[in-house]
Order: C-alpha cells, then sequence, then structure tokens
C-alpha cells in the first residue's frame, strides 16, 4: 500500500498545488512506482517462499515449452526425411544381376524417377550380417534368402498420390515382385507427432491452470496476511483499485520470476542434451543440430509469467478483496 | 454539515441501536456524543462515515445524501472525513511517518507535499522527533496523536473522535480536547463521542446524549 522506504524525500517532479488531471495522474503514476517497489521488497525480503513459488511456476511452465521444443526438433528431423519417399523393388528370384542392374539404369531414366541404387543380394546379406550381429546363424544358411533390391527415390516433387501410382506402374514390371513403398512410417511418425502436440498441448493448459490456482492461493495468503493493513486503508479512503495495486504487483512479480526460472530450466536442459544429440546427429550424417529457445522465446516466457502472475494475482483479488471491509 | 433525518439503526439480531434520531450539526460546530456503553455512539459514526447504513432514515453529510453515495463513492466519501478511532488503527509495521501520511498517498499527494504535510501535521501533535519510530515503541497517548495527525493530515472538514481519550491520563486528555479545539477554530466541524462527562462538561461546547438508542437531549441547536 504505502511505501515503506524510509527516505520520503524522492526524486520526485515538484508539484505543490494538486488540483488538475495532471496531477491526480502524476499521483496515480507514484503509487504505481511505489506498489511495484513495495510488492517487489517483499518478494525479496521472503526468499524461501518467493523461490519456491518461482520454482513452482518456472517448473510448471518449463515443462510443456520444454516439450513443444523438443517437438519442434524432431519435426525438424522428420521434415528433412520427408521429400525422399524410397520405392523398394524387390525383384523376382529368377532375376539375374546383370538383367537387375539394367532395369536399375533404365528406371533412372524414367521421367519420375530422381535416381536408382541397385543393392545385390550378396550385398544385402553382408550389409544384413554386420547390422544384425547374426552371422552365426546367417554363416548357417544354405543359400541366400534375400532378393535383389532396387531402391528407387521419386522425384522430389511428386505428391503423395503420383508416388503411389509409380510404385504401381513399377510393380508392373515382370522382372518385380513387388514394390514397396516407404512412407508408412513417415505417415505414421506425422500422426504421432500431432497426436505429441495435442498432449504436450493439454498439459500445458493443465499446468497454466495449475499455475493460476497456486498464484491465486499465494496472493491469497498474501492478502490475508494484511488483512488489518487493508481495513485500515479502506477506513482513510483507500479505493479498491488502490488496495488490489500492491498486490496484483505481488503477481507480477511471481510470475516473472518463474518466467525467468522457466527460460533457464529449458535453456540449460537443451544445452545438456546438445552435446549426445550431435553425437548421434553425426552417427547418422546429419546435419542436424539442436535449435533453442531463442532470446524471443526466452522473452515470451517471461512475458506468459508475467500475465500468469497478474491473471492470478487478479482472481484471487477480486475473489477476496471484496469481503474486506471495515466492522 | 451533518444532518440526520429520522434516523434508525436496527443490528441483524434485532437490536435498535439508533431510534428516529433528528439531529444537526453546522459547519463548523464542535460538538459532543455522549451517553452509556451501548446507547449508540459508535454506530452513528459508523453511519456518518459509511461503515454501515441506517435500517431507516436519511443522514446527510456536507449536503450529500449517503444513501446516493454506491460503494464505489465511499473511499471518495471516507477521504473528506478524518477519523480518530478508539483503538488507533494503526500500521505496526510502519514508521509514523508513513502511518501518517497514509492518506495523502491514497489521495495521491506528490512527495515533497507529503513529507511537509506529515511533519506539520506531526509537530502539531507534538510528536515530530518520533517520526521514525514504530508505532509499538510509542505510548497509547502517542499512539493517540499518531492517529489524530493521520485524520487531521488530509485537511478534511469533519473530523470524528471515538473516545479518543479512552485511556489516557486526565492532562493528556485535556490536551488532547485541546487539540481538537484548535482544528475546529481553523474551521473544521468536529464530532467526539466520548463518556468522559466531567471532561467534557468542562469544555462548555454543545453535548448530544444517548441513551439507548434515543437522542434524549441536545438535538436541537
Ligand atoms: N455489528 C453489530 N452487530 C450487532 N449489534 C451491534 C453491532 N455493533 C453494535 N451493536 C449493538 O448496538 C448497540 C450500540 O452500539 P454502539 O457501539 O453504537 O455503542 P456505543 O455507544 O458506542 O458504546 P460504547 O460506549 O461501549 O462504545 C449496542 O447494544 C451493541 O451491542
Ligand atoms: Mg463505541
Amino acid at each position: 500500500m504505502i511505501g515503506r522506504r524510509k527516505t520520503p524525500q524522492r526524486k520526485a517532479s515538484a508539484r505543490p498545488s494538486r488540483t488538475g488531471l495532471l496531477n491526480q495522474l502524476s499521483g496515480w503514476l507514484q503509487h504505481h512506482r511505489l506498489s511495484a517497489a513495495d510488492s517487489l521488497v517483499r518478494v525479496i525480503e521472503n526468499p524461501g517462499s518467493s523461490l519456491l513459488t518461482w520454482l513452482v511456476i518456472g517448473i510448471a511452465l518449463a515443462l510443456p515449452v520444454g516439450l513443444n521444443v523438443a517437438l519442434d526438433n524432431v519435426s525438424q528431423v522428420s521434415d528433412g526425411w520427408e521429400s525422399p519417399a524410397q520405392i523398394s523393388l524387390f525383384l523376382q528370384d529368377g532375376a539375374a544381376t546383370e538383367e537387375a542392374q539394367q532395369l536399375a539404369s533404365e528406371l533412372a531414366e524414367h521421367k519420375d524417377v530422381a535416381g536408382t541404387r541397385f543393392i545385390s543380394r550378396e550385398e544385402a546379406l553382408n550389409e544384413f550380417r554386420e547390422l544384425s550381429g547374426f552371422a552365426d546363424v546367417l554363416a548357417n544358411l544354405q543359400e541366400n534368402p534375400l532378393p535383389n533390391l532396387i531402391l528407387v527415390t521419386p522425384l522430389v516433387t511428386l505428391d503423395e498420390p503420383a508416388v503411389s501410382a509409380l510404385r504401381a506402374e513399377l510393380e508392373e514390371n515382370s522382372v518385380v515382385a513387388e514394390a514397396v513403398l516407404d512412407m508408412e512410417w513417415l505417415q505414421r511418425l506425422n500422426t504421432l507427432m500431432e497426436l505429441s502436440r495435442r498432449i504436450v498441448l493439454a498439459v500445458g493448459g493443465m499446468l497454466v491452470v495449475g499455475v493460476l490456482l497456486i498464484l491465486g492461493n499465494t496472493i491469497r495468503l498474501a492478502i490475508e496476511n494484511r488483512r488489518d493493513e487493508i481495513v485500515i486503508v479502506k477506513l482513510v479512503g483507500g479505493s479498491n483499485g488502490f488496495v488490489r495495486r500492491p498486490f496484483l504487483y505481488t503477481g507480477l512479480w511471481y510470475g516473472v520470476g518463474g518466467g525467468v526460472l522457466a527460460a533457464i530450466l529449458v535453456s540449460s536442459a537443451l544445452w545438456f542434451l546438445e552435446d549426445p544429440i550431435s553425437d548421434l546427429a553425426l552417427l547418422y550424417e546429419s546435419a542436424f543440430y539442436l535449435s533453442g529457445l531463442g532470446v524471443m522465446g526466452a522473452l515470451n516466457l517471461v512475458i506468459l509469467g508475467g500475465l500468469l502472475g497478474l491473471a492470478g494475482a487478479w482472481l484471487a483479488v477480486s475473489r477476496h478483496l471484496v469481503h474486506i471491509e471495515p466492522q | 454539515m451533518i444532518t440526520f433525518d429520522r434516523v434508525s439503526k436496527r443490528y441483524d439480531e434485532g437490536h435498535d441501536a439508533l431510534r428516529e434520531i433528528n439531529l444537526h450539526i453546522g459547519s463548523e460546530d464542535f460538538v459532543f456524543l455522549t451517553g452509556h456503553s451501548g446507547a449508540g455512539k459508535s454506530t452513528m459514526l459508523r453511519l456518518i462515515m459509511l461503515m454501515d447504513r441506517p435500517t431507516r432514515g436519511q443522514v446527510i453529510v456536507n449536503g450529500q445524501d449517503l444513501a446516493a453515495v454506491r460503494s464505489r463513492g465511499i473511499p471518495k466519501h471516507r477521504r473528506n472525513i478524518g477519523v480518530v478511532f478508539q483503538n488507533h488503527r494503526l500500521l505496526f509495521d510502519r514508521t509514523v511517518f508513513d502511518n501518517v501520511a497514509l492518506p495523502l498517498v491514497i489521495a495521491g499527494y506528490e512527495h515533497r507535499e507529503i513529507g511537509r504535510r506529515v511533519r506539520a501535521a506531526l509537530d502539531k501533535v507534538g510528536l515530530l522527533d518520533r517520526e521514525w519510530a514504530m508505532p509499538k515503541a510509542l505510548s497509547g497517548g502517542e499512539q493517540q496523536r499518531v492517529g489524530i495527525a493521520r485524520a487531521v493530515v488530509g485537511k478534511p472538514r469533519i473530523l470524528l473522535a471515538d473516545e479518543p481519550t479512552g485511556n489516557l491520563d486526565p492532562t493528556l486528555s485535556a490536551e488532547i480536547m485541546n487539540l481538537f479545539e484548535q482544528f475546529n477554530q481553523v474551521g473544521v466541524t468536529v464530532l467526539i463521542a466520548s463518556h468522559d462527562l466531567a471532561l467534557i462538561s468542562r469544555l462548555r461546547h454543545r453535548i448530544i446524549t444517548l441513551k439507548q438508542g434515543y437522542l434524549i437531549s441536545g438535538g436541537a441547536q
């Protein structure tokens, strides 16, 4: 309510008379400054409970925002994969390797095809042996069970139905036993991503409501603690707005502090993950790098925190302050 | 300045605190309000400052019918009235200076002006040297004087006091009454509720007497 600084003389514009709107305004601004400073001092004077409130808000905000940043990164990766859908042509057992190689180079000329790669059954077996670790089992096999394979990469410009049509056309070829379009997993991934986004959104929504309730409760306690003071201020003519102001600022400081903590939490989590992820990216020969929160993202978090703080304080204040009337 | 027109106040439990009160207090008057405990003195003051509304009748303060003042208008109404409470009602975590400054901060005065006026008010009640003390460090009489300084610092046109000399020794009581008279001399309408008959009868001001909610003397001038 009123400032607790013990120096009443502060640098303020000298205006002895207080008639006119301008003076009203400057008085109003002065009380805003006083309330903001006084609330901040109160928040800082109780570092224990304030830190706890900040942490709760920070974690609640960091969780959905961090997950969202993670999803952004995953979709950045999958976007990179999206364009070259691949058609695997498994060739008839009877087809000779030369015949298959010829087909591969013929198909490379096809108007819808960007390129082809021929993988002979021996190559395929070797690769499988190395990757699977089933070398011993494979050694016991009488003959190579794998077919010759041509990997066809359609033009990037083709849309999904066109790629499907191409697959059907390639399957017509008498040498081809089966043509498989490797796009399903991508669709699955996309569906999964969409689902995850919605889950993050729902979780985020719930956490926001939680933050509002926590803030509301914190402010309610602050109001209870200063009940006598509120009564006195109302008795000497303090308006509801005047009484409300310091509590709104308290909410704002809690929210802003929580937002700053959330930004720090998300950034440190990303920093913590950066090394293993770039190692992983290197393994997959990907140019992928982890994109972080950014200055704007951090700023938005702080603003979001501040707005939530204000909203929570407003909730508490509008519910509890009107009931405190001098008796 | 203050008019009561057939004012009755019945509390929820069915107890009549005021019954058909007719009363007029002129501008710049100095009036005592007396009567036994429970006679309705505090209730009258509460109606004037809109801490409560009458059950029946009309209260007019400074030309304004209080029935027309909505809850939004109450703060503005109270800013025109200085009140000294029986139990001081000070902010105990604020300095004497901040306590006295409160009405000025609420009214939106500028800092330098606040400092000037608060010191003038504290000087009046003889507490200028205790400016930065906390109320807990003051005696009962000193706390009462802080309350008086807060009531007059905003230069209200009306000053209400509920048992301002409640637990003070006779010398201090007389001093405080003298203070109220000084404010009255500069044009403030003063209404003091008190049952210290010995003190108030010596002061030769108009005395309104209440008994069980009835006004039994001093209603008309
Ligand atoms: N909030 C309330 N609810 C119910 N009854 C009340 C309330 N306030 C006062 N009363 C009753 O109204 C009557 C008048 O009370 P009031 O406080 O006006 O008396 P008073 O003259 O100020 O007495 P005192 O000298 O003891 O302060 C009393 O009988 C009291 O019990
Ligand atoms: Mg009383």
